[in-house]
C-alpha cells in the first residue's frame, strides 16, 4: 500500500463535477505528477489534500488513514505541505519571516514565553533561524532574505513559496504548477531543486505543471485528469504513447 | 564552534534595540519621562496619564484589528469590563490596587474568548456589527444593572496605593500608568515578533495559507481576542483608579471609534503606531480647542462656539484623511522621517 492513497475520489460545486471518482496512489519516495488540460481538477485534487476542500464522496488514507475530513492545519501536522498555483506568501512581510512562518508547527512558545522572549521561546526562535538559513541556501535566496516578499520578482516569490513548504519539514510536497511562467533557466533551476529535494530530503512529491518538458522528464509516475476523471496512469513513456492522452491533449485539433 | 557564530548573528538580528545609538536615545528619553512629574505643569501630567491609558487600550485593538486582521467596534465594552471589574472588586470586596488591575484585565479577556467563539466565522462588516453589538450590551448593562454597577449614579473610586504608600496623585499615579505603559509595550513588541505574532500576521494576510502550514485559525482568533481585551481591561482598570469615578457615559461606542482612530491614525499593525495614536488623540481635543479659541480671536462668528462636537467631527476628518492620504499612519510618517536622516546627508 501506498504512502497516499486517493480511493474513488469526487468533488462537486453545485452542477460542476470537478473531481469523478479518482483513484491515485503515491508510492513513498516518489515523484508524481498530475497533468491534465485546464480545468481539469487538478488543483482541485490539491485542495482536497490538504483539507481546503472537503471532497463529496470517496476517501484518502495517509498511511492507512483517512484524512479527508481533517481541518488543513492538522493535515499540515501530519506532514503534507503545498505551494499554490497563484503564490499565497505574506507579502508584507520578509523572506525570513516567510519561511519562519513555515517553521510554525515544529515550535512551540506561546503567547506568554512569546511576550517575555527569554529562555525557551528565544532559544526556539534562533534554533528555527537556522533551519531557515539552510533552506534559503539551499535555493540560492541569500541575497533576497531580509527584503518583503512583496517587493521580489515572480520567480524568486515562486522559490520563497517553496521554501516556506520546504521549511515545515514535509512528508509530501504538493506542488501546483512550480514553473509556469518562469523562463528556460529558471524553469531548470527549479527542476534541480524538486530533484534534490526528493532524492537528498527523500520527500515524496505529487507535482501538477503544465510543462511537459519537466513533467516527463523528472516525473517517476504520471496521473492524467480529463473534466474530472483519470483518464490513465504510468510512467512518462507509458504516458506519452497512450491514445486516450493524446486524445485529450489534442482533441480540438484532430 | 561555526554554528556558535551563526547563533549570535541571528541574536543581533532579532534584537528590538538593533545599535547602541537606539538604546542610548531610548534610555535618555525614558530617563527624560520619568524626570516629568518633577517639572511639568499638573495638566500636562493628567494629559500625559490619559494618554498612556489610551496607548495600552489602542495597542490592544492594534494586536487584534491591526495584526490579526479582526475588526472590532467594540473596544471600548473591554475597557468597561475591566473598570467595572476593578471598581466592583475594589469598592465591595476592598481588594488592592495590584489585585485589581489584573483581574480586571482577567475579567476583559475572558469576555473576549467569550466573544472570539462566535465570531470565528465573521469577517469584515459582520463581524464590525457583531463586536459593535457586544458593545452595545455592555454598555446597556453598566447602565442598568444598578445593584452591581450602581449605574448612571457612577461609582466612586478609592484611592490607589501599593505596600503602604499612596499612588493617589497624579504626579505618583503617573509612574504607574508609565510602568504599565513600558511592560505592555514591550510584551506586545515581543509577542509580535515570534511564532504567536507571526502567526497573527499570517491570519491577517492570508488565512487559507495560514492554515495550510499549520496555524489553527481557532486558536489564534481566539488568543488574539483574548490578549486584545486584555489589554483593554487593564487600560480601564488604571482609568477607574486615576479618575476616581466611574459613570457608563464613559464607555459608549464613540469611544471604540475613538480606538479605531487611535489605530488607523498611529498606524495599523504597529506597535509604535499604537502610541503614536494614543498620544496624538489624547491631545488632539486641546489642540482644536486652542485653535478654535485662536480662530475666535479673529473671527468673532465662531467667538466661544468651541464644544465637544468639534472633537468628534475632527476624529471623523482625520479618520478619512488618513485613509485616504497615509494609509500607514503616523507610523508611516515617522518611518520616512527615519530614513530621511539615516541617508543625511545623501538626501535627495
Ligand atoms: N471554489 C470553486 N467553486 C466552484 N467551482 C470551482 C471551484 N474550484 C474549482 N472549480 C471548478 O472545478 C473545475 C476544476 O478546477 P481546477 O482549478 O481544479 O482545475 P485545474 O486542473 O487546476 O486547472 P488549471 O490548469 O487551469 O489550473 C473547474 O471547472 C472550476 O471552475
Ligand atoms: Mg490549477
Amino acid at each position: 500500500m501506498g504512502l497516499l492513497e486517493i480511493q474513488r475520489l469526487s468533488l462537486c460545486f453545485g452542477g460542476i463535477v470537478a473531481l469523478d471518482k479518482v483513484d491515485m496512489t503515491v508510492q513513498k519516495g516518489e515523484l508524481h505528477a498530475v497533468i491534465g488540460p485546464n480545468g481539469a481538477g487538478k488543483t482541485s485534487l490539491f485542495n482536497c489534500l490538504c483539507g481546503i476542500y472537503r471532497p463529496t464522496g470517496g476517501d484518502i488514507l495517509l498511511d492507512g488513514k483517512s484524512i479527508a475530513a481533517l481541518k488543513p492545519h492538522h493535515i499540515g501536522k501530519l506532514g503534507v505541505a503545498r505551494t499554490f498555483q497563484n503564490i499565497e506568501l505574506f507579502a508584507q512581510m520578509t523572506v525570513i519571516d516567510n519561511l519562519l512562518l513555515g517553521r510554525h508547527l515544529h515550535m512551540h512558545s506561546g503567547p506568554f514565553s512569546g511576550a517575555l522572549f527569554f529562555g525557551k521561546a528565544l532559544e526556539e526562535e534562533l534554533d528555527n533561524r537556522r533551519k531557515v538559513e539552510e533552506i534559503i541556501d539551499f535555493l540560492e535566496i541569500e541575497k533576497v532574505r531580509k527584503k518583503p516578499v512583496g517587493t521580489l520578482p515572480y520567480g524568486i516569490r515562486k522559490r520563497v513559496e517553496l521554501g516556506r513548504a520546504l521549511a515545515m519539514d514535509p512528508r509530501i510536497l504538493l506542488l501546483d504548477e512550480p514553473v509556469a511562467g518562469m523562463n528556460l533557466e529558471e524553469t531548470e533551476d527549479i527542476a534541480r531543486f524538486v530533484l534534490d529535494i526528493q532524492e537528498e530530503m527523500g520527500t515524496t512529491i505529487i507535482m501538477v505543471e503544465h510543462d511537459m518538458g519537466v513533467v516527463m522528464d523528472i516525473a517517476d509516475r504520471i496521473t492524467v485528469l480529463d473534466f474530472g476523471v483519470k483518464i490513465a496512469e504510468g510512467s512518462p513513456v507509458e504516458i506519452q504513447r497512450n491514445p486516450r492522452v493524446i486524445l485529450a491533449y489534442l482533441g480540438e485539433e484532430q | 564552534m561555526r554554528s556558535k557564530t551563526f547563533r549570535e548573528s541571528y541574536r543581533e538580528d532579532i534584537k528590538v534595540f538593533q545599535t547602541l545609538w537606539v538604546k542610548l536615545w531610548l534610555t535618555t528619553f525614558v530617563a527624560f519621562l520619568l524626570s516629568v512629574p518633577l517639572w511639568a505643569d499638573p495638566y500636562v501630567i493628567y494629559m500625559i496619564n490619559l494618554a498612556g491609558v489610551s496607548v495600552i487600550a489602542a495597542m490592544g485593538l492594534n494586536i487584534l484589528t491591526g495584526f490579526t486582521g479582526q475588526i472590532s467596534l467594540g473596544h471600548s465594552a473591554f475597557v468597561a469590563l475591566g473598570a467595572y471589574t476593578s471598581a466592583i472588586l475594589a469598592t465591595r470586596l476592598g481588594l488592592p490596587f495590584w489585585l485589581c488591575i489584573p483581574a480586571g484585565g482577567g475579567v476583559a479577556a475572558f469576555f473576549g474568548i467569550l466573544l472570539g467563539f462566535p465570531c470565528l466565522r465573521l469577517k469584515g462588516l459582520y463581524l464590525a456589527m457583531a463586536t459593535m453589538s457586544f458593545g452595545v450590551v455592555i454598555e446597556y448593562t453598566v447602565t442598568h444593572w444598578e445593584s452591581m454597577t450602581m449605574g448612571v449614579r457612577g461609582i466612586s473610586m478609592p484611592k490607589a496605593s501599593l505596600l503602604g504608600i499612596s499612588l493617589g496623585d497624579d504626579a505618583r499615579f503617573f509612574y504607574v500608568i508609565l510602568a504599565f505603559v513600558l511592560l505592555l509595550t514591550l510584551a506586545a513588541k515581543n509577542l509580535v515578533r515570534t511564532r504567536v505574532g507571526r502567526a497573527f500576521v499570517a491570519i491577517r494576510d492570508r488565512d487559507i495559507a495560514a492554515e495550510v502550514i499549520g496555524v489553527n485559525l481557532t486558536q489564534y482568533k481566539v488568543i488574539s481576542f483574548a490578549i486584545s481585551s486584555f489589554y483593554g481591561g487593564v487600560a480601564g482598570g488604571l482609568y477607574s483608579y486615576y479618575m476616581g469615578y466611574l459613570h457608563p457615559e464613559n464607555f459608549t461606542i464613540l469611544l471604540s471609534i475613538e480606538y479605531i482612530a487611535m489605530i488607523i491614525i498611529g498606524g495599523m499593525g504597529s506597535i509604535l503606531g499604537a502610541i503614536f495614536g494614543g498620544i496624538f488623540l489624547t491631545v488632539i481635543p486641546d489642540v482644536i480647542k486652542a485653535f478654535a479659541e485662536l480662530l475666535g480671536q479673529h473671527l468673532p462668528f465662531l467667538q466661544g462656539r468651541y464644544d465637544e462636537e468639534w472633537n468628534i467631527a475632527t476624529f471623523g476628518a482625520l479618520i478619512m484623511l488618513f485613509l485616504i492620504v497615509e494609509p500607514t499612519g503616523l507610523n508611516g510618517i515617522w518611518g520616512r522621517i527615519k530614513t530621511c536622516f539615516k541617508n543625511w546627508p545623501f538626501t535627495y
